[in-house]
């Protein structure tokens, strides 16, 4: 059997991690032998993500007093240090598993990320963070115009979306996107056995290659059968994934574990769409770091944690980068039913092997007045342009350009965070 | 089925869910006119499907226990499979599903907060069966043929709605935005019509909307209820102003009221955006969607016309419905086949076609969640994501193979039904094909076809061909790209 000095190299060490810590030169060796090829992983907080109870300010008084029973105490969070502004800050307390990246100084927390005129709906919000444009949200996505600048033919897999709808980030004019949400039942059965199955799957992927000139409908149809079946291979290789760590059980683990079998089999997606729902925390959010919001914590920071230590055990981390975000943040006071209603700049979160982590920017101040503030001092005020940091992601991880990309130039002001 | 009036067929594949061999011997007969009429006026047609439930010639439902729709959520999404299938009344169905789409709510959510009982009781209860108010679902089915402003009002004091979205918080110290927003940006004007302070007086103006629940209430016990209730004492009585006419002298604002009159001010608020021109336009629009086309974008004049008559009857949902269906686009040729099928339309419509021997619709209660769409749990309040969205490699993947298990179930029923008419390919192709009716097939998918059913071998016509052969071309016909279009 011929084996590559990069595979046993990287098979070498998940054996060795399988029982034990990554030992950290066995990783640093791993690293520089890694599969070439930067990939992107995209993770959407779906419901508008209370930042304020993710990265908390917690010596501003005013957090405390507009927020008398959703706070998190000051003694539970995880201290992170001062920002520029001096700002002490704390990340929430189940948020373990980031707080460890964030010690290994691989995680970015770019406070106070948005646009003016924050969209304060869900659909538009989102839909803006995806097209990356306030003006008009009903176009292409980020993410598939940057698709669409890779050299054609483009390979069926360049991008992989672990939910069951495309998002608007990763639409596209002319790149198909495969979304791939069970690796497990990503496959093509038949009422009969045997030949007369493989003459179906044969038979399906003729009809499918219909180009349907003329019925545009059609050829979209043609497109998801086609991609379904010319991915059928391929995904099956990458369910026979076995991790280095052990995933928490949930679908947004099991999604990021998918993520991460796909990248050590080598499947190539530069970019992958994973997304985690239940933020769109109106009422009881849960008190004393407890409660509702806390285990929306508990799972972003468990399943995040899972998938960078597994990564990094197979030397991969250095090629991966993860970015965090919210279509929109909440307000600042609590409602009356011990919820936040929809409000403006949030947190964005960038982690990776290649991240220059720590804080970026600078936390609002919540006493109303204050000019960090916005809507009667009711919402958070972004700092930071989100289409600054996609810019830098665009230009310094993805290597395309960002003007072309993004149709302007929003370098102006991005975060260090490569 | 090809057997019926090309202007019929599309037309039951829209305003209902395909035709069965039944359904043929029904509307063989009429003119489209007549089939329209039949349809929309379908308070005339025997409501007698539940009862059907269990009957061997009819789908069947699986249960590990009593099947208890009222209680079960998933036995209540067997119950509407199955009366999807079977209704006389098939636009009643399609119509409630339309405004389950329209006023999105979730079971999952309501079952975190009452339990799994009361949440499938929430949306699903049959009135009458149990104690406490009808399940939403069953709202859309009695009103949603009648005006939009009941419906809305109806829907808005439903305690399903309530907790959806988090109505019973909505205090006057505390407004509660959720519905507040929701009611102007989903269930009427939309986006671009309402204003950032109009979303703080709706809040205020549902202030004290709550819930209350029965004597002794507990979650587990299935007669016990939540319900709406107006509750004064947490109702915010000053003033509020809209950006919007609220009455028809032009005024915006809503007058300062005692808290025990206080619950007109969300009935003036309801019937102010009922019958704002803007809701009457974007309900025309999403009609055309439902109806005419997702291909062709709505035509103006459609949208004013539908308005219209939305708006002079009173925002009556029946008149419309059946000025759509006889209106010169919904039976214009570009239309035809100019809808992307919802998998519940998909999964239905193949099942009437291929066939439900011996089939349960749980087969496809899993298999709907893959493709996008478990029924009572729509992604959020803005409904499932439609048209092409409905489309992945994923969700494809899942309607293949979802029509492998249908054939596969329907094997031996399709050779015993198909191998008299199998002397050839083509005779078998086009006995499937009176069956199972896809959007026209090009020449390079139709050749692809009869080359399957000639790939194990020459045509002999006997039982063992047929039946492997039937079963894999009903299972290729059905998971096409042509299949999807309805």
């Amino acid at each position: 059997m011929k084996l590559s000095r990069r595979l046993f190299i990287r098979d070498g060490v998940a054996t060795v991690t399988l029982g034990l810590a990554a030992p950290a030169f066995l990783a640093e060796i791993a690293q520089a032998q890694s599969i070439p090829g930067r990939r992107l992983v995209v993770v959407y907080l779906a419901g508008g993500n209370d930042a304020l109870n993710t990265l908390v300010p917690y010596q501003d008084a005013s957090y405390y007093s507009r927020r008398p029973t959703i706070a998190i105490p000051a003694g539970q969070v995880l201290q992170v240090g001062t920002d520029a502004a001096g700002r002490a800050l704390g990340l929430h307390p189940r948020l373990t598993g980031l707080r460890s990246i964030f010690d290994q100084g691989r995680l970015a927390l770019v406070q106070r990320t948005g646009y003016a005129n924050s969209s304060r709906s869900h659909f538009e919000g989102g839909d803006i963070w995806g097209t990356a444009n306030p003006q008009n949200s009903t176009g292409s996505g980020w993410l598939g115009r940057y698709l669409d600048t890779l050299p054609r033919p483009v390979d069926a897999l360049a991008a992989w979306n672990t939910t069951d709808e495309t998002p608007r980030a990763l639409k596209s004019a002319i790149t198909g996107v495969p979304a791939i949400a069970n690796a497990a039942t990503y496959n093509f059965s038949s009422p009969n056995q045997g030949a007369a199955a493989q003459q179906e799957r044969n038979t399906a992927e003729v009809m499918a290659s219909n180009l349907a000139p003329g019925r545009p409908h059609l050829a979209l149809l043609n497109g998801a059968n086609l991609g379904a079946i010319e991915t059928l291979d391929r995904v099956a290789q990458a369910r026979t994934y076995t991790p280095t760590v052990a995933y928490p059980n949930n679908g947004f683990a099991l999604a990021l574990r998918t993520v991460a079998g796909a990248i050590v089999k080598g499947i190539g997606s530069k970019v992958y769409w994973v997304s985690t729902g239940g933020y769109d925390t109106h009422a009881q959010q849960g008190a004393n770091g407890g409660g509702a919001y806390a285990n929306l914590m508990g799972t972003l920071g468990d399943g995040l944690g899972a998938f960078y230590t597994d990564i990094r055990n197979q030397g991969l981390s250095n090629d991966t980068t993860v970015i965090v975000f919210s279509e929109f943040s909440r307000r600042i006071s609590e409602n009356g039913s011990g919820g936040t209603d929809h409000g403006a700049a949030g947190v964005m979160m960038v982690l990776g092997g290649s991240v220059r982590g720590g804080l970026h920017g600078t936390a609002p101040s919540l006493a109303p007045g204050n000019p960090t503030l916005e809507n009667s001092s009711g919402d958070v005020h972004y700092e930071t342009d989100f289409r600054s940091v996609y810019a830098t992601l665009l230009d310094n991880w993805l290597g395309v350009n960002s003007v072309s990309v993004l149709n302007g130039d929003f370098r102006a002001g991005a975060p260090a965070i490569f | 089925m090809s057997q019926l009036d090309p202007a019929i067929d599309h037309l039951l594949r829209r305003a209902g869910f395909g035709a069965s061999a039944a359904d043929v011997e029904t509307y063989r007969d009429m003119s489209p006119a007549a089939a329209v009429a039949h349809l929309v006026d379908y308070a005339g047609r025997p409501d007698d499907v539940d009862e059907r439930i269990g009957r061997p010639d009819h789908v069947q439902v699986s249960t590990n226990n009593l099947f208890a729709p009222d209680i079960d959520i998933d036995d209540a999404r067997q119950r509407w499979m199955f009366r999807m299938v079977h209704s006389r009344r098939p636009l009643q169905e399609k119509m409630a599903m339309f405004w389950h789409n329209h006023f999105a709510t979730a079971y999952s959510k309501l079952a975190n907060d009452s339990g799994t009982r009361q949440g499938a009781k929430l949306l699903a209860a049959k009135p009458g069966v149990l104690r406490g108010p009808m399940g939403q679902i069953e709202l859309f089915r009695e009103y949603g043929m009648g005006s939009y402003r009941d419906l809305l009002f109806r829907f808005s004091q439903h305690a399903a709605t309530v907790i959806w979205l988090d109505g019973q918080f909505n205090t006057k110290t505390k407004p509660q935005e959720n519905f507040g927003r929701e009611i102007m940006e989903l269930f009427s004007v939309g986006v671009g019509y309402y204003t950032e302070p109009d979303v703080y007086a709706a809040a205020r103006v549902f202030s004290g909307w709550n819930l209350r629940e029965s004597e002794g209430y507990s979650d587990n016990d299935m007669n016990a209820y939540k319900e709406f209730v107006y509750n004064a004492d947490q109702h915010e009585t000053t003033e509020k102003t809209f950006s919007f006419p609220i009455y028809s002298d032009g005024s915006k604002t809503i007058p300062s009221r005692s808290a025990s009159a206080g619950m007109q001010d969300g009935i003036d608020l309801i019937t102010a955006l009922a019958f704002h021109p803007e809701t009457a336009r974007r309900l025309a629009r999403k009609f055309w969607n439902f109806f005419v086309s997702e291909i062709v974008p709505p035509d103006p004049d459609f949208v004013t016309a539908t308005a219209n008559v939305y708006l002079q009857s009173g925002t009556r949902i029946g008149p419309v419905v059946y000025s759509v269906l006889n209106s010169p686009w919904f039976n214009d040729p570009s239309v035809v086949y100019a809808r992307y099928s919802w998998p519940a339309e998909f999964v239905v419509r193949s099942i009437k076609e291929v066939g439900w021997q011996n089939l349960s619709v749980d087969k496809a209660r899993a298999p709907m969640s893959n493709m996008g769409q478990a029924l009572y749990e729509p992604p959020n309040v803005a409904g499932w994501p439609l048209g092409a969205n409905w489309f992945s490699t994923s969700t494809m993947l899942a309607r293949s193979n979802f029509a492998a298990t249908l054939a596969s179930s329907q094997k031996g029923f399709l050779a015993a039904q198909l191998h008299p008419e199998a002397s050839s390919p083509q005779a078998l192709m086009a006995a499937m094909l009176d069956r199972i009716t896809p959007a026209p097939f090009d020449s390079l998918p139709q050749q692809a076809l009869l080359n399957y059913l000639v790939a194990g071998g020459a045509w002999s016509g006997d039982e063992s061909q047929v039946s492997t052969r039937a079963a894999g071309l009903a299972r290729l016909l059905v998971a096409s790209s042509e299949y999807q279009l309805v």
